[in-house]
């Protein structure tokens, strides 16, 4: 028989710790869709009340960037200095800018 | 790759741990990094999941509602670290599903202390003190760890971990108070779990072959012998404090040292349980593959709706 069997596909966890708070990645787990996951997310990270909203993302959907590529990826905003409050020079007289 | 190439990388990589820069799942890392980090990782998320085994044994048998659901609350903290783990352990490149088979073929270990059995109340009490106060000695470095999954994971599991040892102490604190018989039912219990609790640390400085190669990659901060005399100075206190005695003949404070100087451990004993001759070894093994192999109509149902569901909303959409 052709093995057609479908384990429980990863899924990314986000938890809100609070409200004015961003989602932050908490982790992943197993579940069979998005409702089950977020059942699962609900006792694995927040049986402390670390959390007051949930998002689940199966984690096929994430396009991560490739560390490899961090060089044209991230370096050409090194030499942008001017990109930076400190980059001008004002006299010492103008004062909270 | 060349070999050169290679070399080249490595030193790289070693030279960032020595920065003490974190490892990320995508970053490259050496084979050897990779692997020992599996087994390491897994190892503890197998110890985790056995671990729910002893303790599960008394939660229809607590001795009130308060100490019932505490039990509950502990062994579901442990599924939860279990999973933590198998999480950062995946990010790895292995399957869950080859992480449970290397489990239930026994190719994989988990921590030998499991393979003891609990056969009275007082030995939860044993189990949060001493079990869950050697894994945090154990632990704590480890939240400073090179690969940042691992070390992220350690950091929820050692919070959740200090109400476990708590409950345990208090479990023994409240038998040591209470009659002639519960007291020597705590006495019984540490006689019982002391020395596998120091084994828990794991083999010798001198017999223990990954020690080296894992404290330059900070996967251990504090060799074995530095934890074991960290946990025996810790907890002896605590012992008298109690009013029951470590069955260590040779237990002794050293004045010189400030530490406490103990007694012989047998590592043969270790060795035995570790190779699968402990009391329970084989009664874990069956249970855990019970439930998974019992468990798996649900999962396949479960997916079988997942996939239904799925059918129904496009065409729905459609």
């Amino acid at each position: 028989m052709e093995n057609t069997k479908k384990n429980w596909p990863l899924w990314e966890i986000f938890v809100r710790s609070k409200n004015g708070l961003e989602h932050r990645h908490f982790g992943s787990l197993h579940a069979a869709d998005a409702e089950m996951a977020m059942e699962n997310a609900r006792d694995v990270y927040t049986r402390r009340n670390e959390g007051v909203s949930i998002w689940v993302v199966e984690s096929k959907h994430i396009t991560a960037s490739n560390p490899s590529e961090n060089g044209e990826m991230f370096e050409p905003a090194q030499d942008k200095v001017y990109r930076h409050p400190t980059f001008y020079d004002l006299p010492d007289e103008v004062k909270h800018m | 790759m060349s070999e050169k190439d290679i070399k080249n990388l490595e030193e790289i990589f070693e030279a960032r741990i020595a920065r003490d820069e974190k490892i990320e799942p995508k970053d490259w890392m050496p084979e050897k990094y990779r692997q020992t980090h599996i087994r390491q990782i897994s190892q503890h998320a197998h110890s985790e999941i056995i671990g729910m085994l002893p303790e599960g044994n008394w939660i229809t048998r607590a001795p009130s509602l308060r100490r019932k659901a505490a039990l509950l609350a502990k062994v579901q903290d442990e599924a939860g670290h279990g999973l933590y783990l198998y999480s950062a352990c995946e990010t790895l490149g292995i399957s869950r599903d080859e992480l449970y088979e290397q489990l239930h073929s026994g190719k994989a270990k988990y921590s030998s202390i499991f393979n003891y059995p609990t056969i009275t109340w007082a030995d939860m009490g044993a189990i949060g003190w001493l079990v869950d106060g050697a894994a945090i000695i154990n632990q704590v470095p480890l939240c400073n760890t090179s690969f940042g999954p691992y070390a992220r994971a350690m950091v929820r599991v050692c919070k959740e971990e200090s109400f476990h040892q708590r409950q345990g102490f208090e479990i023994m604190l409240t038998l040591c108070r209470g009659t002639e018989e519960q007291k020597a039912m705590a006495q019984d219990a540490l006689n019982r779990w002391w020395w596998p609790a120091l084994m828990m640390l794991g083999p010798t400085d001198a017999e223990s072959i990954h020690t080296e190669q894992s404290m330059k990659w900070k996967l251990k901060r504090k060799s074995n012998d530095e934890l074991r005399q960290q946990f025996i100075d810790q907890t002896v206190p605590q012992a008298d404090l109690l009013g029951i005695t470590v069955p260590d003949p040779d237990l002794k404070w050293n004045e010189e040292t400030g530490h406490y100087d103990f007694g012989e451990i047998d590592w043969d004993e270790f060795w035995q349980v570790v190779k699968g001759h402990g009391p329970c070894n084989k009664e874990r093994m069956k249970a855990r593959v019970d439930a998974w192999e019992n468990g798996e109509w649900v999962r396949d149902a479960a997916m079988a709706y997942a996939e239904k569901n799925e059918k129904r909303k496009v065409a729905k959409a459609s």
